[in-house]
């Protein structure tokens, strides 16, 4: 059947049942949008590209499916830009449609013209640039393919104006024929014997769980592990929520803001098994000081990602899919006790330090605790919320404080770090799982970075709750400020006019307000309770610091535990 | 130390700068970089020389090589018993007075003359690396003006090809 270029994209889509996208419209994907308005494809009109992206990446985190976002050429593709970046160092799966100048235009600086695939290059697992409409299908195919196969991530594919107006007779391939392209999933089992090995032997080990379990689904089988075992868990801030945040085995998170048990454990462990992890700087600090003692087990989809930081000692390449159920089966057979897993010193210990030295606060009675907040909506949702957050220490304060207990429960720009990611991604969320709570921890300098996306949650009425931790700076940066820089707080204070209650409330998002420790649980249980979209804007004092902290360049047991007050 | 890989990939458009831009990026040394078609229609073979510091740096020019969806294969022949040649055209100065004193060096060579005039002519030489350093050395003296090398090409001995190592 003859199709345009636009309506084969649409068809496209479905094929690899996208049941949404994100998008804005623009000159280049005009007919891409009519083509839309024809088939009556679900689409959500954010405020911005940027929203668009983040939006289909938390759709993506949330769901484990492939997210999808339209924009149109030059402006509308480079504010993917960022999104994109965001999406690549953290594997997420997603295709970004973006419009290209028509073919005669291309390499002209024609008006809009960016060249994306370009641009994009080195933030993209693979890009391309459609001029020919014949290649249209086999991209489209291959695009979806190699965004969720292997080491999921972000792929481009920048369509010419005039391939959505040409047409075609619409078949779309079965297969694809990718060369080079190995997306491997199972691996040497023999590597697995000798990981048993090792496992055996070992007097201190500890398990270090990170984000490949979260984007491959494997947290069942995670811990399957830990509970045959009983060996001490610490977790990457991607790796959270694949093990309950209160088992008994779970140490915390791990590096820069990590809790001391799982820092000490992890420089005094015998054997350090790291599963879907990438050894970030957050984690290690200097790798050379990074698990000094121990042994390292690496297991990995990406082979690139061994050996990259961390030298291992054995490693298991191969989807976690494939790797942790055949793990179990052999931890399974060799029917040992959890005491001859981990020895009973060892784990008495870890408990030690877990107890001795709980996460601290350094404020003095009186203010809110931005702790309490996040607890206290830990507790009112049970751990069962979906828990968006923006970057900066209410990011940190909530991977320390709420309980997570689910996979995919945490959606957070780790790698990148990006503001303004979370509105956005609670978005993508909810609209894919409208029956969970959807709450969003923000602060007040992240909110205003993409702040105008309140208007496509007003719009579309979905209930995120978002709670605003307002501290009036910049409390990162702040914080470094105090620590590192003489106290010297160079452009980083918010304080001013903006009123989040009213900003909230004119784009059609309820607004609630705490200035009282005394209000907060009522103003919080209420938030939660109200239907629709709600915006807390809750004030807490400027001077908390995330801690521990580990000083950047310090060793993970140099931890500064309390803090100083500035 | 110095290696060198062996780098089949589709003959796609953008090939080339991705791989360039990879290494590049993750910070690694490229010493020369030599692209041309193969017995293949839609198989380019890329001939890169790295310089890195041990064998895990190495392991990672691989490994991140490889994600690139384009790259079909890698072999590593440094330690494979291979001829290496590069391409040089060298322009030279040439007067009256030196010119027959170049012409024995270039005959020392097994160099070819492919180009005189009054005042230059231009050397072409193939061979190692090495040699072609050595000649262009030699000349110096005379006066180079310009040098145009492709960068190392190197095959294996033997019967078994790159794609299949
Ligand atoms: C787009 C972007 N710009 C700058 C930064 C650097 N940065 C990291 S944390 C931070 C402060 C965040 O402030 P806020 O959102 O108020 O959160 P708080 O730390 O106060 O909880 C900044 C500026 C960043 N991560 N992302």
């Amino acid at each position: 059947m003859k199709m345009l270029g636009a309506e084969v994209v649409i068809e496209c889509l479905k094929a690899e049942e996208v049941d949404i996208v994100f998008g804005y419209p623009g000159g280049a994907v005009l007919t891409l949008y009519d083509a839309l308005f024809k088939t009556d494809f679900p689409h959500i009109l954010t405020r911005h590209e940027q929203g668009a992206v983040h939006a289909a990446d938390g759709y993506a985190r949330a769901t484990g499916k492939t997210g999808v976002c339209f924009a149109t050429s030059g402006p509308g593709g480079t504010n993917l830009v960022t999104g994109i970046a965001t999406a690549y160092m953290d594997s997420i799966p997603l295709v970004a449609i973006t419009g290209q100048v028509g073919v005669s235009l291309i390499g002209k600086d024609s008006f809009q013209e960016a060249d994306i695939c370009g641009i994009t290059t080195p933030i993209t697992k693979h890009n391309y640039l459609v001029k020919k409409i014949q290649d249209l299908p086999g991209v489209m195919k291959e695009a979806f393919y190699i965004a969720r196969t292997g080491r999921p991530g972000p792929v481009l594919i920048d369509i010419s104006k005039d391939v959505f107006n040409d047409t075609l007779d619409f078949v779309y391939p079965e297969t694809v024929c990718l060369r080079g392209y190995r997306s491997l999933f199972a691996g040497d089992s023999n590597q697995i014997d000798l990981v048993i090995e090792s496992l055996e032997k070992a007097e201190k080990p500890v398990i270090f769980v990170g984000g490949g379990v979260n984007i491959s689904g494997t947290s069942e089988e995670m811990r399957k592990v830990i509970n045959l075992t009983g060996i001490p868990v610490i977790a990457s801030l991607m790796g959270l929520g694949c093990i309950p945040s209160d088992a008994p085995e779970h140490l915390g998170m791990v590096g820069m803001h990590g809790t001391y048990a799982a820092n000490m454990a992890t420089m005094d462990c015998d054997l350090l098994m790291g599963i879907g992890v990438r050894f970030d700087d957050r984690v290690t600090s200097l790798v050379q000081n990074f698990a000094p003692k121990a042994t390292i087990i690496h297991f990995d989809i990406d082979p690139a990602e061994v050996n990259k930081n961390v030298r291992a000692d054995l490693k298991v390449i191969g989807d976690l899919r494939w790797s942790l159920p055949l793990l179990c089966e052999k931890i399974a057979e060799r029917s040992l006790t959890k005491k001859q897993w981990a020895k009973a010193e060892w784990v008495d210990l870890v408990q030690e330090w877990k107890r001795e030295k709980p996460l601290a606060s350094s404020l003095p009675a009186g203010g809110i605790r931005p702790q309490t907040v996040i607890e206290k909506v830990s507790e009112l949702t049970q751990g069962e919320a979906i828990i968006v957050t923006d970057v900066g220490q209410h990011q940190m304060w909530t991977a320390q404080s709420y309980n997570f207990n689910t996979q995919r429960s945490f959606l957070t720009s780790g790698g990148l770090g990006t503001m303004g990611y979370g509105l956005p991604a609670a978005i993508g969320a909810q609209i894919t799982l409208p029956e969970k709570d959807v709450v969003l921890f923000t602060g007040d300098g992240s909110i205003m970075m993409n702040c105008q996306e309140l208007a496509t949650l007003a719009d579309n009425g979905l209930p995120v709750k978002i709670i605003v931790m307002n501290n009036q700076v910049l409390g990162m940066v702040n914080q470094w400020q105090r620590m590192f820089y003489g106290k010297r707080y160079s452009h980083s204070s918010t304080k001013g006019c903006t009123d989040f209650v009213k900003l909230a409330e004119a784009m059609g998002v309820a607004g609630l307000r705490v200035t009282k420790s005394e209000e907060l649980n009522i103003v919080l249980e209420k938030a939660l309770k109200m239907e629709g979209p709600v915006l807390v804007d809750v004030l807490l004092p400027e001077t908390e610091d995330v801690l521990p902290m580990v000083a950047p360049g310090g060793r993970l047991d140099q931890m500064v535990l309390r803090g100083i007050i500035g | 130390m110095k290696y060198i890989l062996a780098v089949l990939v589709e003959n796609r458009p953008g090939v080339l700068t991705h791989i360039s831009g990879l290494i590049s990026r993750r910070a690694f040394n490229i010493e020369s970089i030599a692209a041309g078609p193969t017995e293949e229609v839609d198989t380019t073979r890329i001939t890169i020389g790295v310089e890195v510091e041990d064998e895990f740096e190495l392991e990672q020019v691989v490994n991140q090589l490889s994600k690139l969806v384009n790259v079909i294969k890698i072999a590593n022949i440094t330690y494979v018993d291979s001829i290496q040649r590069e391409l040089a055209l060298i322009k030279v100065r040439a007067n009256k007075a030196n010119r027959s004193d170049l012409v024995d060096v270039v005959e020392i060579f097994r160099a070819k003359i492919v180009d005189v005039n009054r005042e230059t002519l231009v050397v072409e030489l193939s061979g190692e690396e090495s040699k072609i350093d050595a000649l262009c050395e030699v000349l110096t003296d005379f006066g180079i003006l310009e040098i145009v090398r492709t960068g190392r090409i190197a095959i294996s001995r033997g019967p078994v090809p790159a794609k299949d190592m």
